[in-house]
């Protein structure tokens, strides 16, 4: 006779040591160093070796098995339910579906963001075409540096045709990387900081509308508005949007954690951080171009009318692609997530929400 | 979503929180939650890491400067911009990058045994991964950039204000210590938790042998013989602590059995010239496995001692 638990044991011990040796293997060189048989047993192994932790559980008090079974089977949950995309198809799914239809999830949040950066314009448009004075308020000296209401109508026109940092093409590279990297971290930065409720996210929307608003009324006061707006819109149509769509990223996180409803506010947060996530990556690139446009093509191409052009090709762009790219394999990736989930065992109501698009 | 607390024997740290999941196939798992001080140790191999690779970067451009570009504006201009796009990028997808290439690891989660799982036990989205690293602009980046500079935040504000501000942005940075799940900002997020995954190794039953052959010898000693109500005496607690005596390998083990072994002979009240304890406890604890089994089997689980059936 003997212990039901040790014959047990004896009896599937075998199998536990071959998965084990598979997830050894995996963790030190990855999924591609298993043969293809090895890959079609893994998840074998892994449900034998969850049935023989839930057996282990109803007749075994060895708390060294149980320790061991549990470690077992959390280390193959990691192996077989890790992210397993390949950089290369996350970057093509990511262009082709994923961000566009981040933003579109996001449309409320994003309308809200670009609406205050709105109202920070008008406000500070109609205060400082009422009274000069008041672009002080708005536009720091450094920010200004010399186009202010002091400067003549022909300095401050000079400044929109001047290229000012270095004709060569090292020279504008430098400024465009930096432009890049600059205006990414503080897209970054208002997405983060939307995890606050986002009130400073807000707060930094509202202040990036005061400064362009007291721009804009200081040039149309010198009837420079079409000019200005030539200079401005070329990396500004994908720089303000970008900043506009971190800024809904951040809102959007900060909602959720505002207002949890019938979710509880960690599951709420995780959904929507997720997708948040994607689009704030997404304006990096946005960024990036930006940072291209403003830092050479501005400095070497002054011609209003090419200026223009590139204006409403940006504008229309961004608006064909974020509106529609992806749209049409958006049920299908709907579809093939949907019959996933139910040709699971069984799936967690919690991680169906999470995994929710 | 709760973590517990609680000592139990077994490989389970001391004092460990624990979070029990349910895997997509419905099993209940725990998992041991990583504590502030090994994320610590992980971010700050991870940052090292990521200035070893700047400086190595900026020592073989200077080496090649020497002789290449450094007299020449232009080229240098070149340099610096590539430099610029570098630390760039090392900032904002090194965590990242790492977390989907070795699912949910980076090198210094992977010498301190943690990795990143989604909090639900679903599988690990590239989404949760790369959001939960954005947010250490907020937790990381700028509370570093404030410990140099604390009026940076709000240049233009008074000094009370602007180091207002930057308390409240450390806040951020201290999240993992004020909530029970160890979550910091980006955790929270991106829906995920950090945890330890230590390999465990499969020991030898000590009872499963033990008592095949105390079966086998049909009863040479009947020393061990014990009665029902003497195995009564103890649960599955204290047959658990058992067992991490008789496994324990230090110096000390001798003096504990033998403190433990005269412990339970006066609570079973054992009649007799007292045995040698080593094989006296081993015997003791097949017999009790054998009975909380056979009880475990008929659905019965006597937890510990004080429990009743």
């Amino acid at each position: 006779m003997e212990l039901k638990s040790y014959e047990f044991r004896r009896e599937r011990q075998r199998k536990w040591a071959e998965l084990e040796a598979l997830i050894s293997r995996v963790d030190k060189s990855g999924l591609s160093s298993l043969t293809a048989k090895q890959l079609h047993d893994l998840p074998v192994l892994h449900h034998a070796v969850l049935s023989s932790l839930s057996v282990a559980r109803s007749i075994s008090l060895d708390r060294n098995l149980l320790d061991y079974l549990e470690g077992l089977a959390a280390r193959s949950y990691f192996c077989l339910y890790g992210s397993r995309e390949p950089i290369r198809s996350v970057f093509g799914a990511f262009v082709l579906h994923r961000f566009p239809a981040a933003v579109r999830a996001l449309a409320g949040p994003v309308l809200v963001s670009a609406l205050v950066t709105a109202l920070g314009f008008a406000t500070a448009f109609a205060m400082t075409a009422a009274d000069p004075e008041w672009y002080y308020s708005f536009v720091s000296p450094e920010m200004a540096s010399g186009r202010d209401p002091a400067a003549s109508t022909s300095e401050l026109r000079a400044v929109l045709y001047a290229g000012t940092h270095g004709a060569n093409s090292a020279g504008l590279s430098r400024f465009a990387a930096f432009l890049f990297t600059h205006n990414a971290r503080v897209g970054m930065m208002a997405f983060a900081f939307g995890f606050a409720a986002g009130l400073p996210t807000l707060w930094l929307l509202f202040t990036n509308g005061l400064v362009l608003g007291g721009f804009a009324a200081l040039y149309h006061s010198r009837g420079l508005s079409v000019d200005l707006w030539g200079w401005l819109l070329p990396h500004g149509v994908t720089e303000l949007l970008a900043v506009v769509l971190c800024g809904g990223a951040g809102l959007a996180i900060g909602g959720a954690v505002v207002f949890a409803e019938r979710d509880s506010r960690l599951r709420a947060l995780a959904r929507v951080g997720r997708t948040a996530g994607v689009v704030v990556f997404g304006t990096i690139a946005m960024f990036f171009v930006a940072g291209l446009i403003e830092g050479i093509f501005r400095q070497r191409v002054t011609d209003i009318t090419v200026r223009y052009v590139v204006v409403l090709a940006t504008a229309a762009f961004w608006f064909v692609y974020l509106r529609y790219a992806g749209r049409r394999s958006e049920p299908r990736v709907q579809q093939a997530l949907e019959r996933a989930i139910k040709a699971a065992p069984t799936g967690g109501h919690a991680t169906r929400e999470a995994t929710r698009p | 979503m709760s973590a517990r607390r609680r000592w139990r024997p077994g490989s389970t740290p001391v004092n460990a929180r624990i979070r029990e999941v349910t895997t997509p196939e419905g099993i209940p798992l725990p998992m041991v939650l990583a504590t502030v001080g090994q994320r610590f140790e992980a971010l700050f191999f991870d940052l090292l890491l990521q200035f070893l690779a700047l400086l190595a970067l900026s020592l073989v451009m200077g080496l090649l400067g020497i002789g290449a570009w450094i007299d020449d504006p232009e080229s240098s201009i070149w340099a610096g911009t590539f430099f610029m796009l570098v630390m760039f990028f090392m900032r904002t997808f090194y965590f990242a990058w790492f977390e989907v290439r070795w699912q949910g690891r980076t090198p210094g989660k992977r010498r301190a045994g943690l990795r990143v799982m989604d909090a639900a036990a679903g599988p690990l989205k590239t989404e949760a991964l790369l959001v939960r690293n954005l947010m250490r602009e907020l937790e990381l980046w700028l509370p570093l950039q404030l410990a140099f500079n604390p009026g940076g935040l709000l240049p233009n504000a008074p000094a009370g204000i602007a180091l207002g501000a930057a308390a409240w942005v450390l806040l951020f940075a201290f999240l993992p210590l004020l909530n029970k799940n160890r979550l910091r900002a980006g955790d929270m997020v991106a829906g995920t938790i950090v945890v330890l995954a230590p390999k465990r190794t499969l020991l030898h039953d000590i009872g499963g042998q033990e008592f095949s052959r105390q079966q086998r010898s049909e009863k040479v000693t009947p020393d061990f013989d014990f009665t029902d109500k003497q195995l009564d005496a103890y649960g599955i607690y204290e047959l658990q602590v058992l067992e991490d005596l008789l496994r324990r390998t230090d110096p000390l083990k001798k003096d504990a059995m033998k403190a433990v072994a005269r412990k339970i002979r006066r609570k079973i009240k054992w009649k007799g010239r007292p045995p040698d304890d080593n094989r006296f406890l081993r015997a003791y604890y097949a017999a009790l496995r054998a009975r909380l089994e056979k009880k475990l089997v008929h659905g019965k689980r006597k937890e510990d001692k004080h429990s009743r059936e």
